[in-house]
């Protein structure tokens, strides 16, 4: 291992623990405050497993943003397509080769990179958008209630990966950043749905019907009085639509229409073996653990939220 | 009851009619049209692609080609597939028994799993072996389905060689053998497809099901089942899960898009002849007709299944039936 290749490890380790240990401290010292994000905070810090689950999301941005300084080979680069080709894991290429030759290690790496970016971006997309729709529903009610919820009921009956798989072949080949768009305008629904329950419920509190009575305007309402009351569950919501979204893409690529090669994505790092797969079974089998282990720690931190910010269900 | 199913039944329909407006404005929306899809040849003359384009209906104004379209899939024609040189309907006529044969095996396998599960989950919450089925299930529920059905194959097929790799029956000896042995082997031939999908639903229904029961377990009649006497067996077998059954019965309307969307990688991994196989096929070929119809197809499933949902809840649960 080359000198600056081994500094770079060090140096993505020691942010890693820089950031956790930060996150550890803010949470403790907030144990006492009064404000209830902080107090969110400090319940989620009490669950070791949730936050154990974050250290390794953590652990992964970080690996994931140093990638090309961490990487011992190119992810794309084919040295010897005959000689190197297939190799089974060893001390230079700890998880194998592929059938061109490129180090599986380097492309996980790389990978990690393009799955999680694509996968934060879509959901911050969503969860924006299925905010804005289902705060309208729900505010206005009536009619517009009625006809906006039975279109969510419409798209939520089609399987999102069909829908996906329809749109992706009637476009043909999107760049990454169309991909982006078409994972996030696909993964709305459901928050929507969530939201509008929430704005129901919140429209007829006392806050509101105060700020209505002193003559504010709908906008007003909605972006100070109710929106900042429907975060948490779409906070919740999000974390966990962040897992669904790796699956989703990773399922895209493997079929091929999502990130193409020689990009790497985990979804076509695993299409890459399945040809092979009874012989050179590493190259299916790393990036599919790489993205169970992602997954699972969202999963673990959307439930770990939705303890923290909804104390009620606690006692369950 | 009637009244109900009616009403259902007609929210479905509006349901299905949405689904196939809003593919009808996408396929629009999207650049190109079938016959410059499917045709792709560049010295394909002019004066064909016309004839198609014409016999498509695509040089009809807008609103016409949407009532067409309607009436394609209300009369269940769905067009014609190039790439299969068949009517839509055709192809997934063949297709669909297939793929619901494989959905019940695996809806009654992750249903009983699941709840079994979720029960056990329940009575000994917090001791290590909720723990572990707890860390079991959410790992499978995290993940990726084509990835879960690649390591069954290779694992079951591959390397133990316990059960087929693909297709429904052994293409060779299927012919020759006697009624008793092909059903044997095309049961042979299921385990490995329904198996993979099961394991993918069972790990939600096993969640939802210790949430429901744990849920059910704070609640009077549970206390007073207790207070009088009953074992803890008969206290949660017959007391607390006839309840917590309740949310389970919404879970198989939830869970059949998830379910649908698993079986188009399942399948394809298996070389199992259903829709999930057509559709990744058509991925290829660009077969835009067939990927509508099954889009449409499979809402029409879920909708029937969220109806059967909403009846099994209205039968188990008086208190629906009585508001009507």
């Amino acid at each position: 291992m080359s000198a600056g290749r081994a500094a770079a490890w060090v140096f993505s380790a020691a942010i890693t623990v820089a950031l956790c240990l930060g996150l550890e401290r803010a949470a403790r010292r907030s144990s006492g405050d009064a404000g209830p994000w902080r107090r969110a905070l400090a319940r989620f810090h009490d669950n070791r497993v949730a936050m154990v689950a974050l250290w390794i999301v953590v652990a992964a941005c970080v690996v994931a943003a140093l990638a090309p300084w961490l990487v011992p080979y190119s992810p794309t680069a084919t040295p010897d397509i005959v000689a190197l080709k297939n190799l089974p894991p060893s001390a230079a290429h700890p998880l194998g080769t592929d059938f061109a030759s490129r180090d599986v290690f380097s492309r996980l790496l790389y990978g990690a990179r393009v799955s999680l970016s694509i996968a934060l971006l879509a959901i911050l997309l969503s969860a924006t958008v299925g905010t804005l729709y289902g705060a309208t529903a729900g505010y206005y009610g009536g009619r517009v209630d009625a006809v906006m919820m039975r279109i969510i009921d419409a798209a939520l009956s089609i399987p999102r990966i069909l829908l996906l798989i329809t749109l992706l072949v009637l476009w043909g080949a999107l760049p990454i950043a169309a991909l982006i768009l078409v994972l996030g305008f696909t993964g709305w629904f459901g928050v929507s749905r969530l939201v509008r329950a929430e704005v129901l419920s919140l429209k007829e509190r006392d806050m509101v019907v105060a700020a209505r009575a002193l003559g504010a305007r709908d906008r007003e309402i909605i972006f100070r009085h109710i929106l900042p009351n429907v975060l948490s569950p779409v906070v919740v919501a999000a974390t966990l639509g962040i897992a669904n979204v790796i699956i989703i893409e990773a399922g895209l690529s493997y079929l091929g229409i999502g990130v193409r090669p020689p990009l790497p994505s985990w979804g076509n790092m695993i299409q890459d073996g399945v040809s092979q797969i009874a012989t050179v079974w590493w190259v299916s089998l790393f990036p599919g653990l790489a993205i169970i282990a992602t997954v699972m720690a969202f999963n673990i931190i959307g439930d770990g939220l939705r303890d923290a910010l909804d104390p009620r269900q606690l006692d369950g | 009851m009637i009244a109900l199913l009616l009403r259902r039944l007609a929210q479905g329909v509006v349901i299905v009619w949405l689904v196939a407006t809003l593919t009808f404005l996408l396929l629009h929306a999207a650049p190109g049209d079938p016959v410059s899809a499917t045709l792709t040849d560049p010295l394909t003359p002019p004066a064909v692609r016309e004839y198609w384009t014409h016999r498509l209906g695509l040089d009809l104004p807008l609103h016409q080609q949407y009532l067409h379209y309607l009436a394609s899939i209300g009369s269940g024609g769905f067009g014609f597939s190039f790439p299969h040189h068949r009517p839509v309907s055709a192809v997934l006529a063949e297709a669909l028994p297939n793929t619901l044969l494989l959905m019940a095996v695996a809806i009654a396998i992750a249903f009983a799993a699941g709840i079994v599960i979720g029960v056990v989950q329940a009575r000994r919450k917090g001791r290590p072996i909720d723990w572990g089925l707890s860390i079991g299930s959410l790992f499978f529920y995290s993940m990726p389905d084509f990835w879960l059905a690649l390591m069954m194959l290779l694992v079951f097929a591959y390397w133990l060689r316990l059960f087929p790799a693909s297709g429904m029956f052994d293409p060779v000896m299927y012919g020759v053998m006697g009624p008793w042995a092909r059903a044997v082997d095309r049961l042979w031939h299921l385990v490995l497809p329904a198996a993979t999908l099961a394991l993918l639903v069972t790990a939600g229904v096993a969640r939802f099901q210790r949430a429901a029961l744990l849920e059910v377990a704070r609640e009077d009649f549970t206390r007073t089942a207790r207070a009088k006497g009953l074992g803890e067996r008969a206290v949660v077998w017959r007391h607390a899960l006839r309840n917590a059954l309740l949310p389970v019965i919404t879970l198989f309307g939830l869970a059949l898009p998830a379910l649908l969307g698993g079986s188009v990688f399942v399948e394809s991994v298996f070389s199992w002849p259903g829709m999930g196989t057509l559709t990744v096929n058509a991925i290829s070929t660009r077969d835009y007709q067939l990927l509508t119809a099954v889009v449409i197809v499979t809402s029409v499933l879920v909708v029937l299944g969220n109806l059967v949902a909403d009846l099994l809840y209205a039968w188990a649960d008086p208190r629906v039936r009585l508001e009507g």
